[in-house]
């Protein structure tokens, strides 16, 4: 029901901005991750099958897919957080700004300090909100007081959860919401200043209204950072994402515009996933 | 198919059948239920009331002690010869040993101790780590007999090839030797509060570009310090209560002294001492015994008090 909803809405959009636009749209923004071919496996199961994907600079990018479609995997494979399951091989490439960060030679330490990483369960340390943000900005050699001061203002106020904890900043961050707990965990992400952001299901375990927070919060960030967001919920894919992919079984079905995807899918699959015929 | 089809056409029947059948034992049953906290709560009250029985004993034993030496002698006197013919009673010569004995055990766990449990929680792959683990606590079931003679004929020679001045008996070789010993204590305990830290703090850490080790150290550490801390009191209990080890090779000279080479006297090892020559029931010397025991009883007392206090102060909930 709701997804045929929001692909009415979708294509009322679609009327003031033609197709070729958005085509042309596609060739004009920078790529920050072009993944080429990628195949992984999980000892002896494929997880991910010949993955080929751009990722734009300052876009919204949206995964979907079914639950254990790889969508997870593969955005865990962005930042080689994936190599913390035993027994996991790649094969194929994804260049992050030209170089191959499936290399053995690329320093996963300097990866992540570039593509952060929001998680599905809020994961604040068991620190204070301001050692919260701290810790980032401290394991790359920040030691100075007034700035690290600085680094926990602005990048609580660029979750826009400030407000709502500069009161309390040496409170453990554990007496937070869930809402304010995932805020100050992509604030946390913030502190560093990374370029992507990858964000996992990062609503799922909060309730409507801190969901619409968060999602505001994307629009917000979009401005600086290019987002990668996986997500279960084909709505939030529609309202916040400019580009979309559909994947299953490990295979990336479709990607394009979002517009497009949801209101002139290509693939029959995507249709019968975007529609709720499965899923 | 069809005999199986025809059972479960008859089971609901049988089922409560059977219930009602067995309705009739139910008020044994009941009455078993109730019976049981009562028997439950007398159970329990065997080890309290076996302690509050120690604890009568000790103070009034000890305080009979005390009507014949002063309290000021005892706790501020830095000489012990119960067995002289003017005999003076100063408990510092064994506070001072147990305490020095201690703190070279937990100088040389400690360190160990964490370093092991980092290995195992970190680094260790899951089949190592289920082989070294059992390993290790293995090493705790060894008889403190072996240790202390293990401390008397291999440790202390050997640390006489650096140390030439090192006595036959001495302080440092049992101190060394009772660390070896709660190794596996603070490893185990410690790895046991690592592991419970929730994975997702390694991956939050991670995901901000830290390497292993500034997760262990910053993150892992720091969340499971109320548990190391906790085992590091536990340890410090083990090596103050312990007896064998230092009876053995640290000897009984009650030297007032802060050289590791010389022998010196836990107040463990005195008790041992005292109770197993002749002292006559009722003389000083035995009443002392009680007086260091209960200085002994409130010294494990307050560690477990600082510790309770340090634990919950550290504690980082997650």
């Amino acid at each position: 029901m709701h997804s045929v909803i929001s692909v009415k809405a979708l294509n009322k959009k679609i009327v003031t901005s033609s197709e070729k636009s958005q085509q042309e749209s596609l060739i004009e923004n920078p790529i920050v991750f072009e993944t080429d071919d990628l195949n992984l496996w999980y000892s002896d199961t494929q997880a991910l099958k010949n993955i080929q994907l751009p990722i734009y600079e300052k876009n919204v990018t949206a995964i979907i897919g079914p639950s254990g479609c790889g969508k997870s995997t593969y955005l865990k494979t962005l930042n080689r957080m994936v190599e913390l399951v035993p027994g996991v091989q790649t094969s194929g490439t994804i260049k992050y700004r030209g170089k191959n960060i499936l290399d053995k030679s690329f320093k996963v330490e300097e990866l992540r300090t570039q593509v952060g990483m929001v998680f599905q369960k809020p994961n604040p340390f068991p620190k204070s909100i301001y050692d919260n943000i701290a810790y980032g900005p401290k394991i790359h050699g920040i030691r100075n007081k007034k700035i690290l001061d600085e680094i926990v203002e602005q990048s609580l106020r660029g979750a826009y959860i400030w407000d709502e904890v500069k009161d309390r900043l040496k409170q453990n961050a554990y007496g937070l919401s869930g809402g304010q707990q995932q805020r100050l965990c992509i604030a946390r992400c913030l502190a560093i200043e990374p370029d992507v952001i990858l964000m996992d299901e990062p609503t799922s375990a909060l309730d409507p209204k801190s969901t619409l927070k968060v999602e505001e919060l994307i629009q917000e960030l979009k401005k600086e950072y290019s987002i990668v967001i996986v997500t279960h919920n084909m709505q939030q894919a529609a309202r916040i994402s400019d580009y979309t992919a559909f994947m299953l079984n490990g295979e990336l079905v479709e990607f394009t515009d979002t517009n497009t995807l949801f209101s002139m899918p290509k693939d029959k699959r995507t249709e019968d996933y975007i529609t709720g015929r499965f899923g | 198919m069809l005999v199986e089809s025809k059972r479960s056409k008859q089971k609901p029947v049988q089922v409560s059948k059977w219930i009602a059948e067995n309705k009739s034992s139910k008020k044994s049953i009941l009455l078993l239920e109730k019976s049981i906290p009562y028997f439950l709560f007398f159970i329990a009250m065997i080890s309290i009331l076996t302690t509050v029985g120690i604890v009568l004993v000790l103070v009034t034993e000890t305080y009979e002690f005390f009507t014949r030496v002063s309290f000021l002698e005892f706790f501020t006197g830095k000489v012990l010869r119960p067995l002289s013919q003017n005999p003076e009673f100063g408990i510092l010569p064994l506070i001072n040993g147990t305490i020095i004995s201690s703190v070279i055990a937990l100088l040389v766990a400690g360190p160990i101790g964490i370093m092991t449990a980092v290995y195992l929680s970190e680094y260790a792959s899951d089949r190592v780590r289920r082989v070294l683990k059992p390993m290790l606590e293995l090493l705790a079931g060894i008889p403190t007999i072996v240790y202390g003679f293990f401390a008397f004929t291999f440790v202390t020679p050997l640390l006489r090839e650096f140390i030439p001045g090192l006595g036959a008996t001495n302080i440092l070789s049992p101190g060394i030797v009772m660390g070896i010993m709660i190794i596996p204590m603070i490893a185990s305990l410690s790895e046991d509060a690592m592991s419970a830290v929730p994975n997702a703090m390694r991956e939050g850490a991670l995901a901000l570009g830290a390497t292993k080790l500034e997760v262990t150290f910053r993150v892992i550490i720091p969340a499971a310090l109320s548990g190391i801390i906790a085992s590091f009191v536990l340890g410090a209990s083990r090596a103050i209560g312990e007896t064998m080890i230092v009876t053995i090779a640290s000897g009984s000279s009650k030297n007032f002294t802060f050289d590791l080479t010389q022998s010196m006297q836990t107040m463990t090892a005195y008790i041992v001492e005292v109770s197993g020559g002749d002292a006559p029931t009722g003389s000083t010397i035995y009443y002392s015994l009680y007086a260091v025991a209960m200085t002994l009883f409130c010294f494990t007392l307050l560690m477990n008090i600082i510790a309770r206090y340090v634990s919950r102060r550290f504690r980082e909930e997650y």
